[in-house]
């Protein structure tokens, strides 16, 4: 949802006061369809998160939920279908050839806008992935349909239509969406906004395969080839367990070290708040935020972080927040859990220390007995 | 290798610089206005005083379309010590004319529009220029500037320089010199932001009325300064300012004051609740007439903060940088049609100019001001606030003392804090400044 | 070779208040900006524009006082700017706003010469949505590459363009076809200064100021408020956390001390943390 000239938001009014009138033509699209992205033959965990949200709006509206698996004909798909099951899905639409090997848009978005215009969902939803997001701008285009792109919150309404939630200028506040006289009514989530779904091991429902009409000469990208991310920016900063990060406070690039060892003494993933990046000390994918990574860590350490309204947005979902501040009325103490006002340059080598103690082979069986 | 010729060149687009680059533009000179900031205003973040009339004598119809957040109805003059203030206030519904005569502005937004009329006038403006060098021919004239981008010098017949209080290019020119830390105060400010209802209510207001405080006393902790509150629509500019020399003196920071200026039981209640944004510090020239430099010579003009030609006493400030730049602008016009050239001999019409004008007027008759309150400043901001407070509270709590004792005994400290020589000298003095 | 690249003015979301007690937004003293990540797009169709030869036009949709951004990215170095300003236009999402800008984009094509590639910005950051770019490539029927990081080489006379494209844990090397739409990923370069002729050039040239129908927008119910699909119902602060962090007191206690005391806090919370970290340790 992009508000150019909106004027400033107000509730309900307006147009929003409309009664929704849906067209005849879309009477009859039914169902929650989640977008199951591969990558690199791996299914990507925030389509198994939208399979969990996606359950509990198909429960409400008591439709069902479906799975859809673009892919080659190889056993990586297959693969992906039986996760798609194994988290929910009732079924599974599936559109299996060579051409569907490596993301490009124009075969993409031609499977998928062909199986809603044959299938007719009511929902869809994706992963507001590099690839999620390029494929669902491009497929409600051509649907002409309205998208609402990083929601936080997904919800069926008392007349059976969507309100996502997402935030708007900057995070400070949130809004509700609704796609009114369109269907089906599109939505990317972010990778880990939303809590993971337990694992079933349930038997292979329904599959409906669907045929690509596509040629390879009749696409004009070519992948030529693919840099997989040398190991230290593989960092899987969204779904560590147990991330440490620091902001302005440490004061200079040196005493990001600092982060880094208690990072590697607890094995936890490190990060940084956003002028960290601009400033050049660390790189952008080791952005923790709105406009970098949402993390849900069991564990956040956050040191010399103010805790302005974007950088929390991507942390709230963190189950123990703590916080080291020198300013007592910083407002990361809002939302953190336990809190330090104290130096966390002296403070972070105490603490990667009392770590170390405690966790040292001999005390740690201490702990477990 | 010169880029392109003007006839004037205005350094900097606050108050003063837009003033004189409007003034020629509209009168048909070509002109160009460097600026540093992003934007006209961008470095000017405070809310202020802007006086219509000499607003009016530039752009006789700005209440049309210019910024402007609330006309002044009342003015409250608060002299305070740490627990309790006594003011003078005065409200009048004759400020709610047509045409009001003071509107609290928020430079930000005011400085942008009046660059857009410099605009519109013709004139030329680039921003994010910051003008690195006044450039001389071989006979020491100004001929024109170099700036921070690549590409040459761009040469003009007379160079304005309205580049404020610190004024580094004037300085490195050697056309003035640095001001001195007794002759600038350092204002700290703060914008609160509450709902446009809140403000009104808590200073009962109607629409777009606006009040003013301006408070002396133990905020200053003995220095000479003053503390300030403006209500704006949906802010307050809140702030305290002291001469650079006394913080230095007395190791004081501006902070520590303002804070403690905020947590005043006076001032606490009308700034509850509110959401505090933007934080500035910015220079005030104090010096008054004694300061002023040399401001013309060849090739060159200075005019506003630049010239320390700023009203301490009466924290006028703005309407001087506008005049003078209104003035020397005008100079520079008539001599320009009379096709003079702009040689430090011409251009002292100007000073002539100026010097009739209530700016000049107004900063002689307080010339000694700045130095008695500077050297008496523990009497005047510390030691009478108390002894008022002191002599308030007294006058007013009914306790069956007889009224004739109530009154000797306040007498009796004001003597004993200064002497009986101390208050009539002080009294003396401050009506010899005055005058 | 001509460049066409969108560009939004947005405000500086940095600076933004909410009311605190309507919980609306308070935009009063708010600057404006151009969108940050539309900065790298720009700068890349300069560089490209300087080894090619040719001509960058701006574009944006907006209120008038947009004509600010523009203003600024002429300062850059870019040769026209066209503002697509309309009461119409008013209340677009995503959906009506590719429309409105593939039609100018369009109109541009027409009228300054047929673009070889189009650029946006990544995704700005008041809307956030990353999905204008790919809805103008949609509309135009242009090649759409996104979250491009390079612009590896680019062949005039065959129309060939290659990228380096991030994607989900590395980056793609595609090959494609001009013309294209490209989306710029943030931190590949940095916005030059312009020099003082550009800055001079830029402060006296003209806006192009365009309306829906100097566009050539005739289907008026595509745009704006009756362009757009969604529509935003209701807009709310995030609730606060009920109670504020938990402290640990700090008064004259060592670090070491102080460290053993937040560990062992810690693990009085959440015990099962205890095993999560030894664990980790070990790998
Ligand atoms: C559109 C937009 C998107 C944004 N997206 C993000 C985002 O995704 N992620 C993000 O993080 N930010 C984002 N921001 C920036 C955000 O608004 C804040 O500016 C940023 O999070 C502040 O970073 P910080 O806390 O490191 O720095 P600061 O706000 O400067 O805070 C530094 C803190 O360190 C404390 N401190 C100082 N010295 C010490 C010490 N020795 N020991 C301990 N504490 C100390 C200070 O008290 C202070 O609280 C975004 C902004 C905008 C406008
Ligand atoms: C806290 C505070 C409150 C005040 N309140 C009031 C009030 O209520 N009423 C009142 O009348 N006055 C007030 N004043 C005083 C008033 O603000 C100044 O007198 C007035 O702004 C002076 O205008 P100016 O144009 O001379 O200088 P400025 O407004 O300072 O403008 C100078 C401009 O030049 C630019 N510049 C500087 N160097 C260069 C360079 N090398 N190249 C390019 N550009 C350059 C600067 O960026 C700046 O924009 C207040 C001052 C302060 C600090
Ligand atoms: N109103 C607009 N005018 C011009 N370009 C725009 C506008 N809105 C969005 N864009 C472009 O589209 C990109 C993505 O925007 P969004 O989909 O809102 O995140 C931006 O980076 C801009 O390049």
């Amino acid at each position: 949802m992009s508000t150019p000239n909106r004027e400033t938001p107000r509730p309900a009014a307006g147009r929003a006061g409309i009664k929704k009138e849906l067209p005849d033509r879309f009477k009859d699209y039914r169902h929650v369809w989640v977008f199951i992205e591969l990558e690199r033959g791996q299914v990507h965990p925030v389509s198994v998160e939208l399979l969990g949200e996606g359950r509990k709006l198909a429960d409400k509206l008591g439709v069902q939920l479906a799975g859809v698996v673009l892919g080659p004909p190889e056993e990586a798909t297959r693969n992906a279908v039986a996760e798609a099951f194994a988290y929910g899905a009732d079924m599974v639409y599936l559109v299996e050839a060579p051409l569907l090997a490596d993301y490009r848009n124009e075969p993409f978005a031609k499977a998928m806008t062909d199986l809603v215009d044959t299938h007719k969902p009511e929902i869809l939803l994706l992963g507001a992935t590099t690839l999620g997001r390029d494929l669902a701008g491009s497929v409600a285009t051509t649907l002409h349909t309205g998208l609402t792109a990083d929601c936080t919150e997904l919800d069926v309404d008392t007349d059976g239509s969507l309100a996502a939630t997402r935030p708007t200028f900057g995070g400070s506040l949130l809004c509700t969406i609704y796609t009114l006289n369109c269907r089906p009514q599109m939505a990317t989530v972010r990778p880990r906004v939303m809590p993971m779904p337990q694992r079933a091991d349930r038997p292979v429902g329904r599959v409906i395969e669907h045929k690509l009409w596509l040629a390879e000469d009749e696409i004009v990208t070519k992948v030529l080839g693919f840099l997989p991310d040398s190991q230290s920016a593989k960092a899987n900063l969204a779904y560590a367990d147990v991330v440490v990060a620091g902001g302005l406070g440490l004061g200079g690039a040196e005493n990001l070290q600092l982060v880094k060892n208690l990072a590697r003494a607890i094995g936890a993933e490190h990060g940084c708040s956003r002028p960290l990046v601009q400033k050049g000390w660390m790189p952008a994918d080791r952005q923790i935020g709105q406009t970098g990574k949402t993390i849900r860590p069991k564990l956040y350490i956050a040191a010399g972080i103010s805790g302005a309204i974007q950088h929390r947005v991507g942390v709230e979902g963190a189950d123990l927040i703590v916080a080291i501040n020198t300013d007592p009325n910083a407002p990361i103490f809002d939302f953190a859990h336990l809190g330090i006002v104290t130096d966390a340059i002296r403070f972070l080598p105490a603490l990667t220390e009392a770590f170390t103690r405690r966790l040292s082979p001999h005390s740690r069986d201490k702990l477990a007995s | 290798m010169i880029e392109e010729e003007f006839d004037a060149i205005v350094i900097g687009a606050g108050m003063s610089g837009n003033a004189a680059a409007y003034t020629m533009a509209s009168q048909g000179l070509k002109v160009l206005q460097l600026e540093r900031g992003e934007y006209p205003g961008s470095k000017n973040v405070q809310g202020a005083i802007m006086y219509a009339n000499m607003l009016e004598k530039i752009i006789p119809d700005f209440r049309d379309d210019a910024p402007l957040e609330r006309h002044l109805v009342e003015q409250r003059l608060w002299v305070m010590d740490d627990t309790s203030h006594t003011g003078i206030h005065h409200r009048s519904d004759h400020f709610n004319e047509a045409k009001p005569n003071r509107y609290t502005i928020i430079r930000a937004q005011f400085d942008k529009w009046f660059s857009r009329k410099v605009r519109e006038a013709g004139a030329t403006v680039l921003c994010e220029t910051t003008v690195t060098e006044l450039v001389r021919d071989g006979r020491d004239r100004v001929i024109g500037v170099r700036t921070d981008r690549t590409g040459g010098i761009i040469g003009a017949d007379v160079v304005v320089l309205a580049e404020g209080v610190c004024g580094l290019l004037g300085t490195r020119a050697g056309l003035r010199s640095m001001p001195k830390p007794e002759t600038v105060a350092l204002a700290v400010k703060e914008m609160h932001f509450l709902p446009e209802e809140v403000i009104e209510q808590r200073f009962g207001l109607n629409g777009d009325e606006g009040c003013v405080i301006e408070a002396v006393g133990t905020i200053s902790r003995g220095m000479a300064g003053l503390g300030f509150l403006y209500t704006n629509k949906e802010s307050i500019s809140l702030g305290v300012g002291c001469l650079v020399s006394d913080f230095a003196a007395a190791m004081e920071s501006p902070y520590a004051l303002l804070d403690a200026f905020k947590n005043h039981p006076s001032i606490r209640p009308l700034i509850a609740g509110s959401e505090v944004k933007e934080y500035a510090a910015h220079l005030i020239p104090e010096g008054g007439y004694k300061a002023i430099p040399q401001l013309f010579g060849d090739g060159w003009v200075l005019v506003g903060d630049a010239a320390q030609l700023n009203n301490a006493v009466h924290r006028e400030g703005s309407n001087l940088a506008m005049t003078s730049g209104r003035i020397a602008a005008e100079a520079i016009v008539q001599l320009k049609r009379r096709s003079h050239p702009m040689t430090k001999r011409n251009l002292s019409l100007y000073k002539i100019m100026l010097d009739n004008s209530f700016v000049v007027k107004d900063l002689r008759k307080y010339k000694d001001m700045p130095a008695l309150l500077h050297t008496n400043s523990c009497n005047f901001f510390t030691t009478y606030p108390q002894l008022l407070s002191k002599a308030a509270q007294n006058f007013l709590r009914v306790d069956g003392t007889p009224k004739i004792d109530k009154e000797k005994a306040t007498t009796a400290a004001f003597v004993k804090a200064r002497s009986r020589w101390g208050l009539v000298s002080d009294a003396v003095r401050l009506a010899c400044a005055w005058r | 070779m001509h460049i066409v690249i969108c560009i939004k003015q947005v405000p500086d979301s940095a600076q933004i208040r909410v009311h605190p007690v309507t919980n609306t937004i308070m935009r009063q003293g708010v600057p404006t900006i151009i969108n940050p990540y539309d900065l790298f797009a720009l700068e890349e169709a300069l560089r490209l524009r300087d080894a090619y030869g040719g001509e960058v036009t701006v574009l944006s949709m907006g209120p008038p006082m947009a004509e600010n951004a523009l203003r600024k990215a002429l300062s850059y170095g870019a040769d026209r700017a066209v503002l697509l300003t309309d009461r119409y236009f008013a209340g677009s999402d995503t959906l009506a706003t590719s429309f409105a800008l593939s039609q100018a984009i369009a109109k541009v094509g027409e009228t300054f010469g047929t673009p070889d590639i189009v650029f946006t910005g990544k995704q700005t950051i008041d809307g956030d949505t990353a999905q204008v770019g790919p809805g103008i490539a949609k509309r135009l029927g242009l090649l759409q590459l996104t979250y491009v990081a390079k612009i590896a080489s680019i062949d005039l006379a065959a129309r060939e363009i290659n990228v380096e494209r991030r994607c989900e844990g590395g980056m793609q090397l595609l090959k494609s076809r001009l013309p294209c739409l490209v989306t710029m990923l943030e931190g590949t370069n940095e916005i030059r200064r312009g020099s003082l002729q550009e800055a001079l050039c830029a402060a006296r040239s003209q806006v192009v100021k365009w309306s829906a129908a100097d566009a050539g927008i005739e289907d008026l119910t595509r745009c704006g408020l009756r362009g757009s699909p969604t529509v935003v119902k209701r807009v709310f602060a995030p609730t606060p956390r009920a109670e504020k962090a938990e402290r640990i007191e700090t008064a004259e206690k060592t670090p070491r001390d102080l460290a053993d005391e937040l560990v062992a806090a810690l693990f009085t919370r959440q015990p099962e943390l205890a095993h999560e970290l030894a664990f980790n340790n070990d790998a």
